[in-house]
């Protein structure tokens, strides 16, 4: 995901990368290619995300963490551009804690969700992110945001997110029913991002999973070896 | 300045936006097509059938633009016709598949539209070929058009080896309705089309009697 190669940093104008000394994807803006996901199940929620973060055809970071904690409880999917994305995650990071000490409480899904989505509307014309914001309060239990490129807000009980997540609708709308258990989830989260990994050239790498429930968050990596496999020929 | 263009859908492109796919199964093919075709945001024909016969035993599918997709059926099915004459019996699916790749290949810069071409032959049974952008290969299944993007999950995680009949009709199906239910440019009614040693088989499934998923 992510466009804007027009926005290159100055000092490389001068250094022009038609020339062999400088490798093209000096030249490109950073951006976490992507697959990410997010499901709700009755007790709390279950995030996922792959870890390869591109500059171009050059692979940055091939483990990324793009599942970014913005509380005790809330947890952000990130995807589109790096700095984008990182720069709104500190921003709402920062005003969501404030917001929960003035409460002295725990703060709402919803309310960081909202966040994002004040900071992605306002500033859509110069941003490129899309984010999946997922956790649990007392309130609702666990909740799944969808806050994609452009800014609006919608709450699902699944969503998907990044360059890779085109191919795994299909699989997704099949797959999921209401009322999966947390194990179920984690499974299938875990199968689609793979498919999704093996088809996007933008993602891959390891699978990092996360659930997020009252009594606290989980974190989980599954290696390159351990990804279920489904090869076709 | 203030001139009568006329609606928009009339000055664009004609694009079959399409979902299609082939799969082989032990005896035979089964392929599957949407109906929509779309000129920008109008749908211009919401039950055509893409999937136009080569031979008695050989179908393709069509998707990309409208207008060349279906002059290279046409061709073919002419260039076919000849050379089952010439061979004196029913041509190879192989022969078929190459025709059309011929065309995608020599034409590639002026053509944008990809065939999958399926079908029985005697030699080899059921056979299915992709050729895209002018290669020619020959996969146990194939999905092509802008609805495929989104059910490469489904059927990567779905597809297994030594289905019968019946599976690979239902697994079309699943994968058609997927993909019409995400992709703008797919919609309208299911067409699948059968074909073994006995025979071909024609079928449409209306809207209302493809299968739901949870969200509907």
């Amino acid at each position: 995901m992510a466009a804007a190669a027009s926005m290159m940093p100055y000092f490389a104008q001068q250094i022009s990368s038609k020339n062999d000394l400088v490798p093209d994807w000096m030249g490109q803006e950073v951006s976490t290619g992507t697959t990410i996901m997010a499901v709700e199940y009755d007790g709390g929620v279950v995030i996922g995300a792959d870890s390869r973060t591109t500059t171009g055809a050059y692979i940055a970071n091939r483990v990324t963490d793009k599942l970014t904690p913005i509380h005790d409880r809330i947890f952000c999917c990130r995807s589109g551009s790096a700095a984008d994305t990182q720069a709104i995650a500190d921003v709402v990071t920062y005003q969501l804690g404030f917001h929960s000490i003035e409460l002295d409480e725990p703060p709402l899904v919803e309310t960081a969700a909202n966040l994002f989505k004040a900071s992605c509307y306002r500033y859509r014309e110069e941003l490129s992110a899309g984010i999946l914001v997922a956790g649990w309060d007392r309130r609702k239990g666990g909740q799944v945001y969808c806050v994609p490129i452009g800014g609006m807000m919608v709450r699902q009980p699944v969503s998907i997110g990044g360059s890779g997540s085109s191919y795994i609708y299909g699989f997704m709308d099949s797959n999921y029913k209401p009322d999966l258990t947390k194990d179920q989830c984690l499974d299938l989260t875990a199968a689609a991002l793979s498919l999704a990994m093996e088809r996007d050239g933008s993602s891959g790498g390891v699978i990092r999973l996360a659930s997020i429930s009252e009594s606290g968050v989980e974190r989980k990596v599954i290696l390159g070896n351990q990804l279920p496999k489904y090869s076709t020929h | 300045m203030l001139e009568e263009t006329g609606p928009e859908w009339l000055s664009e492109e004609v694009k079959t936006g399409t979902t299609i796919i082939a799969i082989e199964f032990n005896g035979g093919v089964v392929l599957g097509s949407d109906s929509r075709v779309s000129a920008g945001d109008s749908v211009v024909n919401r039950v055509m059938n893409k999937l136009s016969p080569l031979h008695d035993k050989i179908y393709c599918a069509l998707s990309g633009s409208a207008a060349d997709a279906q002059t290279i059926a046409e061709m073919v099915n002419y260039q076919l016709d000849v050379h089952s004459l010439e061979i004196d019996e029913d041509p190879q699916v192989r022969s078929a598949a190459t025709l059309v790749r011929n065309i995608s290949y020599k034409y590639k810069e002026e053509l944008s539209a990809h065939l999958i071409v399926a079908g029985w032959d005697r030699k080899d049974k059921g056979q299915v070929f992709a050729t895209l952008n002018g290669l020619l290969t020959r996969q146990p299944f194939a999905v092509g058009g802008s609805g495929s993007s989104y059910v490469y999950g489904f059927v990567d995680a779905e597809y297994r080896k030594g289905m019968n009949k019946e599976e690979c009709q239902q697994f079309v199906v699943n994968t058609l309705s997927l993909a019409m239910n995400r992709d703008g440019s797919s919609g309208g009614v299911a067409y699948i089309v059968s074909i073994d040693e006995h025979g071909t088989e024609e079928k449409v499934i209306l809207g209302n009697d493809l299968p739901t998923f949870f969200d509907q």
